[in-house]
């Protein structure tokens, strides 16, 4: 029986203790842990976005290399599980004299990856602006990078905000996919601790606990971000 | 290679490809029409209401799918809900989607000018009618998109539904690549599946966009 408190369930014929204490002496490592998995979330998002904006571009140019370079860019990363697309980046990329560390491998396939996403999401939500305003823009004689720049891309994020808040939730919690390459994030300090206490229950329930708290914030900033630009 | 694997895994292989697209469509299906739901509702009810589906929402897109699945699956019984493998799957596809579709929707619906369903209801549309004839067609345009990345995401969600030993793709080349201790060959062909779905969604993705977006054809 553990001391302090803890809870009892029922499971069949045995009773498990559910131990709260268990969770609070491991809580500061899975903290530890979390700050690696938001550092590869946020840096990762950051790729996505900006790549996101340009691959979003391509597929939508004049050039046809470019929109068919784009769509290839597309339909692999969207293509090829990220799990494989993380593994190439951190074994096969040292072939060709990139040789990067985990964690930015980790990052890279992350944030490319998403990207493919965002851009799908962005070339979406270009759709649903209003064509006048791109005549306007070009009326008023505002250069073709401006009207990208201060029209388009923020209309863009506002319309695919609930979209894209669903893919940076997603490129979160494929992050655990890191400890794949040796990244010790939050999954895999998880493991590693049910490893030593054999108490899987309660540490991951922690460890979900602790990515629904990093995605939660996420979707509130989405939701702050969509009614600070939804001012029209 | 030894291809004569193929020939005697053949059937198991493609019994689990029916497995993992069935659960697939089913599920997204599913997700679609409870997400379109959640949207809705979210649209048109009070605000307690309202709340609770945000909380809904934050939560089943918060955790991971294992741990759905885990407790619908392991944890159901508790509740007096036993359900088998496949249809469990399912549930908890359907379950694990709605909140993601709900949000594309949502996106949807906020990007449709406020001006036109004023307009509509100012004319005497019911509201089920603006929505159906006005909002939905117009919104297909640009949900179109994330609506066919979140389909692709799922069809690679499926494979963990093997964790409940639901007979899909991946249960199937894990245990022919356990029985013959031969690993190239079950995976090769687990992705040459995997990569036939993705290119099937993407292609129809394309074609859904092409027909909806008649109306507008334009190139920035």
């Amino acid at each position: 029986m553990m001391a302090g408190p803890s809870l009892l369930l029922s499971m069949g014929q045995r009773t498990v203790t559910f131990s709260f204490e268990i969770i609070l002496k491991n809580l500061p490592y899975l903290i530890n842990a979390a700050k690696w998995t938001l550092l590869i979330s946020l840096a990762g998002m950051a790729i996505s976005i900006f790549l996101g904006i340009f691959v979003c571009a391509g597929r939508i140019s004049r050039q046809a290399f470019v929109r068919n370079f784009a769509a290839v860019y597309v339909s692999f990363f969207r293509g090829v599980p990220l799990l494989v697309q993380l593994l190439i980046f951190y074994y096969m990329l040292p072939y060709v004299g990139l040789d990067l560390p985990a964690i930015g491998a980790a990052i890279l396939a992350v944030g490319m990856c998403s990207a493919a996403y965002t851009a799908e999401i962005l070339r979406g939500a270009l759709q649903a602006i209003p064509r006048g305003q791109i005549e306007a823009a070009d009326a008023l004689g505002i250069a073709p990078i401006w009207v990208w720049v201060r029209i388009l891309i923020p209309e863009a994020l506002r319309i695919g905000m609930p979209s894209l808040v669903n893919e940076l939730i997603l490129l979160v919690k494929v992050s655990s996919l890191a400890s794949v390459v040796g990244v010790v994030e939050l999954t895999r300090v998880a493991q590693n601790i049910t490893g030593v206490t054999y108490r899987p229950l309660e540490i991951y329930i922690a460890a979900a606990m602790i990515y629904l708290v990093i995605n939660s914030i996420i979707s509130l900033l989405g939701r702050f971000a969509e009614q600070r630009f939804n001012t029209g | 290679m030894e291809f004569d694997l193929y020939l005697r895994y053949g059937p198991a292989l493609l019994h689990g490809f029916g497995v993992t697209v069935l659960c697939w469509i089913v599920g997204s299906i599913g997700g679609i029409v409870l997400g379109f739901a959640i949207a809705c509702l979210y649209r048109w009810t009070s605000r307690p209401l309202r709340w609770l589906l945000q909380a809904y929402i934050e939560v089943i897109r918060g955790t991971p799918f294992m741990i759905q699945l885990f407790i619908l699956y392991y944890g159901g019984p508790h509740f007096g809900l036993v359900l088998d493998p496949v249809p469990a799957g399912i549930l908890s596809f359907i379950i694990y989607g709605s909140p993601y579709f709900a949000e594309i929707f949502r996106g949807g619906f906020n990007a449709i000018p406020r001006g036109q369903i004023e307009a509509a209801r100012c004319v005497g549309l019911a509201e089920w009618t603006i929505t159906t004839r006005i909002t939905l067609p117009q919104m297909l345009v640009f949900i179109t998109a994330p609506l066919t990345n979140f389909l692709i995401i799922l069809t690679k969600e499926t494979a963990i539904l093997s964790v409940v030993t639901v007979p899909e793709l991946l249960y199937q080349t894990q245990t022919m690549a356990s029985e013959t201790f031969t690993y190239i060959e079950p995976f090769l062909v687990l992705s040459l599946f995997y990569w036939a779905m993705v290119v099937a969604t993407s292609w129809l993705g394309e074609r859904v966009e092409a027909r909806v977006t008649r109306h507008l054809r334009r190139a920035y």
